[in-house]
């Protein structure tokens, strides 16, 4: 349950916030023509004669985007269609050379699923809340329109003409900028995880249309708003906001909301009219002629199933009941590259002494620490999982102190170098060598008498005092639970 | 010597072939043919050196001892629906005048690659959309046919009238063609020549310009059912390019040809018998139905009963995809580009569109847009998709009782032109008997039966189950045996 409300002048007001999330297939090539996609390329060098639209050129479905597409919506649950259908949406713009996107409104590929968020950011293991996801269909995107190279004319670049969406359209269940925005970083996720697309909104390979009304408290949905395009989690929270404070003020003016298409202001965090319904587009979709419906086999979609990765809530579940906190099982899933590599780190630890959990304290701690002092991501790490498998078994196995590893571990991100290599070369080991440390105590009782004498008399807190001599005189590479004992005998006379 | 160019196309092939002319002596006897014959308009482009070359190679093959390709030697006409690569390619329309396209069609492709050359691209109704040759933009074609005591200039049918009149009037022994309700069938039957429209998906639609993607077909039309069987073989075949060709191998269509129909059931459907239809051509269609029986065929009635449907319901479909297919068409890209003083994007749109459309292609978007728009689209798109589906069905089970249909091709010959562009209806009644199998997707070829009182030539249409392309062609050539039809106009251009 949503506690999010909207303080009116005249009382409480809640928010219905449904989201269309447009997700850039990953693939190599376009939804209908071979051609490639890749992102920043040179105006007009990744188009076909298809996504220019030359008389006569067909489309021909790329089924590895249909492949993607199916996979994301079996992550999220979702019933395929085997039977599925392309429309035409038709309207004239200079981005959109055939003069239609060709859709899928009647039949999609993806029917009904649900993507399951958590309420509560700082606590992974908090209350959930299931948001229901309509539809997934895939679509060609349009090219784009470059007003800033000539003073009175405006250039096309259709690089990005016919490059593969999923659109996924949420039901209107989420009730507060905290859910959208915890809808998005978890479909975010998922297509992450599933590798369908690469959630960059910096790049726009994921972008989102936000649906917001208000509504009195338990009262009849309101009259919605679509803001569209919006690009960056931060941003549609900023949308929702702004756009549900600002019908309230309206309706509370006796005013009216007009449903209509609205644009996000990145730089004053407002949104503004672009056209209302009045003047909407009449789209005329209807059946691509050029293209047969859809038929998916049973071997298709068990292809798709078998491929797809073990996803974040399983992942999620299977950490905790390794013994990692709900924390860290958060933590160290919430991105699919810190997923893999913790994964990886799990299967190099096999047959040590660490335990997963401690491997997840020593990643959520020390790993992820340096990383953020480098300025690194986890794809980045100058520590591989296996490296870092073997600096944990040091210290399960007392090869190593916690300072030790700390040492080591600096030692690793300097050079690279793998930790037992380090340990041999710089002689970091730790000794549990009884005799040597019985020496090395009996010679600080020695030069220290006062010490000795005031401990002995009963001041018990400069025991402390003794083990920092102790590992001092022994390079800090003494067994800390060896001195420990050998120095409370020795203290005892 | 012979005239070369009263040769058909097996004549010309087994000629070349067997040494009794060179392919450039036929080349060069119908370069020069064409070049004589710019009074009928049928040709748009000449391209004289592509068929010179192509017979060069066809020569030097020959004396090299090589086999010949199945159209060596044989020189065509394009019609100019279909993009050819480095040769102006405009559907008849001032909105792509000078376009020169750098791709080339599939079928023309599969065409080259069996040998054959390109005398030149052949006039059209613009974009295919016509039964008169009319509504080009380049001046109508004029029938090589007069009528007795005459010179008023007749329609050569349309739309593939360039093909009709320059395979009629000896300029090519054969040309292609495209049919999307009748285009190759009512100007063959004009014409006196054949032309057959194969099952829907046995010739790529790749860089043709399309009219309506899902009624568009490729087909031959030459002087007998022979050389079309010859051609189509060539013409046909699959392309992953065009996602609605069917993946079949071609038939060996040439080599199973038989006139003995033993076994076979003619259907004549009672429901093409419509009111006004002139009793020559109730004449003839008796007649064929004697010819069929002569050459071994039970005749039998059978009932289409949603025939009359087929018309209404084929001028909305048509126009609908037409008027999404001919968006491309903006001035942005390529072809004509109208940009008044200070205008903006749709300025453009609109100046270029009004001055590049003919007005019968502007009819038909008009028609299209209004059937797929808002409030319309149940009341005309989706019944007409009913109604058409309901078509196939009547032939299904039609085709339970028998195994081709007999019917007349058009219900008049040849009409002045002129006589109908003022009345668009009746102008669409011409492709009465010929929608219906466009609707259905069928196989169906128009053959020579006989002439009129006014001495010019009607047709007969036989039309078959999907695939059947053999049924029909065997069918046909039986007609054409019994029929012995040999009238061919008198040169007066």
């Amino acid at each position: 349950m949503s506690e999010y409300r909207i303080q009116g002048a005249t009382g409480e007001w809640e928010v219905v916030i449904g989201l269309e999330v447009h997700a850039q297939v990953t693939t190599n090539a376009k939804l209908f023509s071979g051609a490639a996609t890749a992102f920043g390329a040179e105006p007009n060098t990744q188009v076909s004669l298809v996504d220019a639209a030359m008389p006569g050129m067909l489309p021909v479905p790329n089924m590895e985007c249909i492949r993607q597409a199916v996979r994301t919506g079996m992550a999220i649950d979702a019933q395929i269609n085997k039977w599925s259908r392309f429309d035409r949406k038709n309207y004239f713009y200079a981005d959109l050379p055939q003069g239609y996107q060709i859709s899928q409104l009647y039949h999609p590929l993806v029917g009904e699923g649900a993507i399951e968020i958590g309420l509560d950011e700082k606590n992974p293991d908090g209350p959930t809340k299931r948001i229901g996801v309509e539809r997934i269909h895939v679509e060609q995107d349009a090219g784009k329109l470059m007003h800033d190279q000539h003073p009175t004319r405006s250039y096309v670049d259709l690089n990005r003409s016919g490059v593969a969406l999923m659109e996924i359209v949420s039901r209107p269940d989420m009730a507060s900028p905290a859910e959208a925005g915890a809808y998005l970083r978890k479909l975010r996720a998922i297509l992450r995880y599933v590798g369908s697309c690469d959630g960059n909104m910096e790049e726009g390979s994921m972008r989102a249309d936000v649906n917001v009304s208000v509504r009195r408290v338990g009262d009849e949905l309101g009259t919605r708003t679509e803001t569209k395009n919006v690009n960056s989690v931060r941003f549609v929270m900023a949308a929702i906001e702004y756009e549900a404070k600002r019908q309230v003020a309206v309706l509370e003016d006796g005013g009216k909301i007009v449903q209509e298409t609205r644009l996000f202001n990145v730089e004053s965090g407002t949104t503004r009219s672009m056209r209302s319904k009045e003047d909407a587009h009449d789209y005329r979709y209807f059946p691509d002629p050029d293209l047969l419906p859809l038929e998916l086999t049973d071997t298709f979609l068990e292809e798709c199933r078998a491929s797809l990765p073990e996803l974040p809530d399983a992942k999620r579940r299977r950490y905790e009941a390794l013994g990692l906190t709900p924390y860290n099982a958060g933590v160290l899933t919430a991105e699919v590259e810190t997923a893999r590599w913790f994964d990886t780190l799990l299967d190099a630890l096999e047959g040590s002494q660490a335990k997963p959990a401690q491997a997840a304290n020593w990643v959520a701690a020390e790993l992820f620490g340096a990383l953020n002092r480098l300025g690194k991501d986890i794809t980045e790490s100058p520590v591989s999982p296996a490296q870092a498998a073997e600096l944990l078994a040091l210290v399960a196995d007392g090869t190593l102190s916690g300072s030790l590893s700390k040492q080591v571990f600096e030692i690793m991100l300097e050079t690279g170098d793998g930790p037992s290599k380090i340990v041999e070369e710089r002689g970091l080991k730790q000794t549990s060598d009884t005799g040597a440390i019985e020496a090395v105590i009996a010679e600080v009782l020695e030069k220290n008498p006062n010490q000795l004498g005031q401990y002995r008399a009963g001041k018990e807190a400069l025991f402390g005092f003794f083990v920092g001599q102790t590992m001092k005189a022994m390079g800090g590479k003494a067994n800390p639970a060896v001195v420990n004992d050998l120095l409370k005998k020795a203290l005892a006379g | 010597m012979t005239d070369l160019t009263t040769l058909g196309i097996a004549a010309i092939r087994d000629g070349v072939r067997d040494g009794q002319f060179k392919a450039r002596e036929v080349a060069e006897a119908f370069n020069a043919k064409v070049a004589a014959a710019d009074q009928l308009n049928a040709f748009l482009v000449k391209t004289p050196d592509h068929a010179l070359a192509a017979a060069d190679a066809a020569d030097a093959a020959r004396a090299a001892g090589e086999t010949l390709k199945p159209l060596a030697g044989v020189p065509i006409g394009m019609k100019d629906l279909f993009a050819t690569k480095g040769v102006a390619t405009t559907a008849a329309s001032k909105i792509l005048e000078g376009f020169v396209p750098p791709y080339e069609s599939t079928v023309s492709q599969n065409l080259w690659n069996a040998g054959a050359g390109m005398l030149g691209k052949l006039n059209l109704d613009q974009f295919a959309m016509g039964s008169s040759n009319e509504t080009s933009a380049f001046g109508n074609v004029i029938s090589p046919w007069r009528r007795p005591n005459d010179t008023a200039p007749l329609a050569p049918g349309g739309s593939s009238g360039g093909s009709s009149t320059a395979v009629s009037a000896g300029l090519a022994p054969g040309a292609t063609g495209t049919d999307t309700g009748g285009s190759i069938r009512q100007p063959a039957a004009f014409t006196g020549i054949s032309g057959i429209k194969p099952t829907y998906g046995r010739c790529s639609r790749w860089g043709t310009i399309a009219f309506a993607s899902s009624l568009d077909q490729a087909g031959p039309m030459a002087r007998d059912v022979r050389d079309c069987a010859i051609m189509l073989e060539a013409m046909a075949g699959f392309d992953a390019k065009d996602a609605t060709s069917l993946k079949l191998d071609v038939p060996n269509w040439e080599a199973a040809l038989s006139v003995d129909l033993k076994g076979k059931k003619v259907g004549v459907p009672k429901e093409y018998r419509v009111d006004g239809m002139p009793a020559e051509i109730e004449a003839l269609w008796q007649q064929g139905i004697v010819w069929l029986r002569d050459a071994g065929a039970e005749i039998v009635e059978v009932s289409l009963p949603h025939t009359k449907y087929a018309l209404p319901a084929y001028y909305i479909i048509a126009p609908a995809e037409a008027s999404s297919n001919l968006a491309r068409y903006d001035g942005v890209r390529y072809g004509l580009r109208d940009l008044p003083e200070g205008a903006g994007l749709q300025d453009m749109y609109a100046a270029t569109r009004a001055a590049g459309f003919g007005d019968e292609v502007k009819r038909r978007i008009l028609i299209g847009t209004y059937v797929l728009s808002a409030g319309f689209y149940d009341a005309y798109y989706t019944q007409a998709q009913k109604v058409r589906t309901l078509i196939a069905r009547d032939f299904e089970r039609a085709f339970e009782q028998c195994d081709v249909l007999l019917t007349p091709t058009a219900p008049s010959a040849a009409f002045a032109l002129g006589e109908k562009q003022a009345d668009p209806l009746a102008m669409y009644l011409n492709d009465v008997f010929t929608v219906p199998a466009s609707l259905a997707g069928l196989p169906a070829m128009s053959v020579p039966g006989g002439l009129d009182k006014d001495g010019l030539p009607l047709g007969l249409q036989i039309i078959g189950k999907p695939l059947d392309e053999q049924g029909v062609l065997n069918a046909s050539l039986a007609i054409e045996q019994r029929a012995g039809f040999t009238a061919r106009p008198q040169a007066w251009w």
